[in-house]
């Protein structure tokens, strides 16, 4: 944070906020690596503060066991999931700790291989989210006039309609269709609330003084975005990421519910579409319906869990408060 | 006035959008669905339903585009939204005003408990900072609005119908109790929508709860509530004149839009409880390929999400002077 | 500390009993790292029709100790220590349904900035009605009366009471929270830097008006600022503060004459005047210490130009020299202790 500095009398200073470069001295470097430059040291920044946050601790703790059984499903479970070879509808044993489906496949297996697949959707479509709603955001704050009403039009319009419903609509016109098209239906409905606050945030950086200076020194918008203002906004756009990324979540596993997706794919949201179609709840075939939502249940939390640390950061005021006690003088 | 304008051309404009969304996008994928459909129902329905189907899909008409679209958009507000395909021949409308009062009934008014609740609850979590209320809510609160909808109901299934007291998991009422405005009746419609309501009250209160606390201890911080207890007004005077009243305005609006999220979830609420509401049947249509209800089910639920965004602007204006006035 | 001494010249200052009595008072942020003190044992005394300044830069815990005085702290702030004995009645430890009889009928606060400091949601007319009737004024004929008045009072058309905070000017809105505090012609206005948001034509008819009052009303002001020009003009008694700390503390005239501390004699330099000869323009080197991790000795040893060795190890108390409270090393000797 800033520092008060009285260089003469008394008086309120200015005080340069987080992420103003410094005076730049000698030949200037290349635009690209001084923009990976300023992004990771901003990124730095984040890890650190995040890492004394408790929320934030238990929210990574949840998220890298989910990365974990995503990376190594095969040391943890030695059946295969798909494999419809085991007995039917098995209750929990020491040889199949969630019993198994209707069809003879090992529900523990499936819970384990099941975590790669959700936790790429969510990443994937996350992240590509997430540039999208960058990419409409600051172009319409630094493109303004038409450009903007245009898109604020399209992306206020999207922001307004029912996302899950949307998303039923489209995919209802394109059964049988993959994880790809989930991932693309995702993001076409998911942009909209990060782009609005992504261009709320360019538009209040937009008028500041360095801004005015990297102008006056020649330089192109483009550098100008690249290099200044998206590293600034670095913070909102992992919250953006977070933010959407447990929405994806959920819809992805809602759709993959229904029958969306490819349902002969594993992933926990394609377990609950099986599980249901079964009726594992009436059969008595608890866990093979519980524990796929607990396992989406649990990566929702972590991003959720991430992105309420960040709003704490983000607002100090938001952060738990110790009581302080009044000692009454004698 | 300009500002109220404003919204209503919003809301018109998005209105407008829907419609649009639903004549374009099965024109838009590959192969046009509708010809498939049609030639699947082709004989099981005739005269003016065909027609009607013709012209939401533009199939067999040798019309422009913008012909078939204002044929369609006319059709759509006349209310002549097709007959659905699913449950043939009802017309759609007629399914619409069946489950309409049931998601009424369910989501809406769950949702009104629920934000009546969280936003209490919100409001005195703030209030009491540093209290163990206010450190335990948000952690939890924070765990439990992530947690797929569809999943609490699986969970309140196993441990309250599976097991005692078994409460009803399946649609709205016993198929062998005769519907009667008598007291049995009323008991039998509570009890079914006991479950399926706590499942949406769980995961949607978590939203109202955090928002309106972190709206509060933001404004608690400001120097007019500093100022109004160095008045000596009252605490409780305090907390609602001052803090809970500039708290919930820049949420107003985000609130109306959140409903559009419970409605989502509500959706597969439904579906786990077979309860006959709209979003039940957005399913069914959705599954069946029933291509007319599926759209006017999209339309009816955006409409309830937009009157709620409209009713939250009234208020939010009616609530705050600063809107009034400003532009 | 030499809180006796404090006490003792306070009072020797003031005419008749003062109506307040700042002892020792304390006041700490709980934070991660422990306790950081934002207000180390300052005391002083009031006298009635009293006009005390506080000046010291920001972050020196001169609005702190403002809140401290008119029991307004929040956590992670709690006072720590000491006691604020107003009108002859101990504050500290009240709850607000105590403290609610004695706040606006005796003691009233103004904030830096009305925009900030009025509900932005009621109007102005509002909240002057609710301060009144949590006193127990119900007759909507008082209330009209009293509100109307006020405004009038510090040249407000009265038909604003029906305005809302947005719409008045910064100096309209000032000048209404002046009116709202003086609602009950309280004895005490506690003020904190109300000029700071307005420029500088405005702060001169605002600090005339708020003499002009106390004038015709008589209530005592403790005035928080880090203008030491607007603060020299007006105010009976001076109070500098450095990290939390009483400076020095005298009669303003004396303080603005010869300066005791080096602090004091710092910031007088850092502010040339008009009419006097041209002098290079001087500052104070470094900047306030971290209160996080306080250095042992004076707290501006590092940046005192008189500092000698002893300073960096002993934590000056404080001395009275001519009247004039003053916490430095270099009046050990020859002072009364």
């Amino acid at each position: 944070m800033a520092s008060t500095e009285l260089s003469a009398g008394l008086g309120p200073t200015i005080t340069p906020s987080a992420g103003q470069p410094h005076a730049q001295s000698g030949a200037p470097p290349s635009r690209a690596r001084e923009a990976a430059t300023k992004t990771g040291q901003a990124f730095l920044r984040l890890f650190r503060t995040l890492r004394s946050n408790r929320k934030a601790s238990a929210g990574f703790i949840l998220l890298a066991f989910v990365c974990v059984l995503a990376a190594v499903p095969g040391l943890i479970a030695h059946d295969p999931p798909r494999a419809e070879i085991y007995g039917r509808s098995l209750g929990p044993s020491a040889s199949h700790l969630f019993g198994t489906t209707v069809y003879g496949q090992d529900i523990f297996a499936q819970f384990i291989w099941g975590a790669r697949e959700t936790l790429i959707i969510a990443v994937v479509s996350g992240l590509l989210s997430t540039a999208l709603s960058v990419v409409m955001g600051v172009a319409a704050a630094y493109l303004g006039g038409v450009w903007d009403g245009g898109l604020n039009l399209v992306t206020d319009t999207l922001l307004v309609i029912p996302s899950f419903p949307l998303l039923l609509i489209i995919a209802a016109y394109l059964p049988n269709s993959g994880v790809v098209v989930l991932i693309a239906i995702l993001v076409i409905t998911g942009y909209s609330y990060g782009a609005r606050q992504l261009r709320a945030q360019a538009l209040s950086l937009r008028g500041r003084d360095y801004l005015e200076a990297a102008r006056v020194r020649g330089e192109r918008s483009v550098y100008i975005i690249a290099v200044e203002i998206i590293p600034t906004m670095t913070p909102l756009i992992v919250a953006t990421f977070l933010g959407t990324a447990v929405y994806n979540v959920l819809f992805a596993a809602g759709l993959q519910f229904i029958g969306f997706g490819n349902p002969a794919s594993v992933s926990w949201g394609t377990m609950l579409y099986w599980a249901q179609n079964n009726e594992a709840l009436s059969i008595g075939q608890y866990l093979w319906a519980l524990m796929p939502g607990l396992g989406i249940a649990i990566l929702g939390a972590s991003f959720a869990l991430l992105n309420y640390a960040f709003d704490e950061i983000g607002n100090p005021a938001l952060r738990p408060v110790r009581r302080h006690r009044v000692k009454r003088p004698r | 006035m300009r500002y109220a304008l404003r919204r209503l051309a919003f809301f018109v404009g998005t209105l407008w959008a829907c419609v649009t969304l639903n004549f374009v996008l099965p024109r838009l994928m590959p192969g046009n669905p509708a010809l498939a459909l049609l030639a699947k129902f082709h004989g099981r329905i005739g005269g003016q339903a065909l027609k009607a189907l013709e012209i939401a899909f533009g199939v067999h008409t040798h019309e422009s585009y913008l012909h078939q679209y204002i044929d369609y958009l006319r059709n759509t507000a006349e209310g002549n939204l097709g007959t659905s395909l699913s449950q043939l021949p009802t017309p759609v409308s007629q399914i619409i005003s069946n489950a309409l009062p049931w998601t009424l009934g369910l989501v809406g008014v769950t949702t009104v408990l629920a934000f009546v609740l969280g936003t209490g609850i919100g409001i005195i979590g703030a209030w009491r900072r540093g209290s163990w209320l206010d450190n335990v809510l948000p952690p939890v609160f924070v765990i439990t609005s992530a947690i797929p909808f569809f999943w609490i109901g699986m969970l309140l299934i196993v441990a309250f119908s599976l097991h005692a007291p078994h409460l009803p998991s399946n649609g709205t009422f016993d198929s062998t109790i005769i519907p009667a405005f008598n007291w049995p009746f009323i008991v039998n419609l509570l009890q079914h929508a006991l479950l399926p309501s706590a499942a949406i009250l769980i995961t949607s209160i978590g939203l109202w709860i955090l928002t309106m606390r972190n709206n509060m201890v933001t404004v608690l911080s400001e120097d007019y509530i500093k100022m109004a207890r160095a008045k000596g007004l009252p605490g409780r005077r305090i907390m609602f004149d001052y803090a809970a009243r500039n708290a919930i305005l820049p949420n107003l609006s985000g609130l109306a839009m959140s409903l559009g999220f419970v409605l989502g979830g509500s959706v597969l609420v439904e579906y786990v409880f077979n309860y006959p509401g709209l979003g039940f049947w957005l399913v069914q249509a959705v599954e069946g390929e029933d291509y007319p209800l599926m759209q006017a089910l999209f339309l009816l639920i955006t409409l309830a999400v937009l009157v709620a965004v409209l009713l939250a602007d009234i208020l939010t204006a009616l609530l705050d002077p600063r809107t009034r006035t400003a532009r | 500390m030499s809180s006796a001494l404090a006490d003792d010249t306070g009072r020797a200052a003031v005419t008749g009993e003062p109506i307040l009595q700042v002892t020792d008072i304390t006041v700490e942020y709980a934070t991660k790292q422990g306790n950081v003190r934002a207000v180390d044992h300052v005391s002083f005394d009031l006298g009635r029709g009293e006009f005390v300044g506080i000046v010291g830069e920001s972050g020196c815990g001169k609005s702190t100790l403002l809140f401290a005085i008119a029991q307004l702290l929040a956590p992670p702030a709690g006072l720590a220590g000491g006691n604020v004995v107003f009108k002859g009645v101990s504050m500290v430890g009240l709850t607000d349904s105590q403290l609610a009889s004695v706040r606006w009928k005796d003691m009233s606060v103004v904030m830096q900035s009305a925009m900030n400091a009025l509900n932005p949601v009621t109007s102005i007319g509002a909240q002057f009605k609710d301060a009144m009737r949590a006193h127990g004024v119900r007759s909507k004929t008082e209330i009209a009366d009293r509100s109307a008045h006020m405004l009038r009072m510090v040249g407000i058309d009265p038909t604003h009471l029906r305005s809302y905070p947005h719409q008045l000017s910064g100096g309209m809105r000032q000048r209404a929270m002046i009116a709202m505090a003086l609602l009950f012609t309280p004895d005490l206005v506690i003020m904190d830097e109300p000029t700071s948001a307005l420029d500088v034509v405005a702060q001169r008819s605002l600090m005339v008006q708020i003499k002009e009052l106390q004038a015709q009303l008589g209530f005592s002001v403790i005035f928080v600022t880090h203008d030491m020009s607007l603060v020299r003009h007006f105010s009976d008694r001076l109070m500098v503060m450095y990290a939390g700390q009483v400076a020095e503390l005298g009669v303003t005239s004396q303080v603005f004459g010869s300066p005791l501390h080096p602090y004091t004699r710092g910031l007088m330099d850092a502010f040339p005047s008009i009419k006097g000869e041209r002098v290079p323009l001087t500052g104070i080197p470094g900047h306030p210490p971290d209160l996080a991790r306080i250095p042992d000795g004076c707290l501006f040893a590092p940046r005192c130009p008189k500092v000698m060795t002893e300073c960096e190890t002993t934590r000056p108390p404080l001395y009275l020299v001519d009247g004039t409270q003053v916490r430095c090393l270099l009046y050990a000797d020859g002072s009364t202790r």
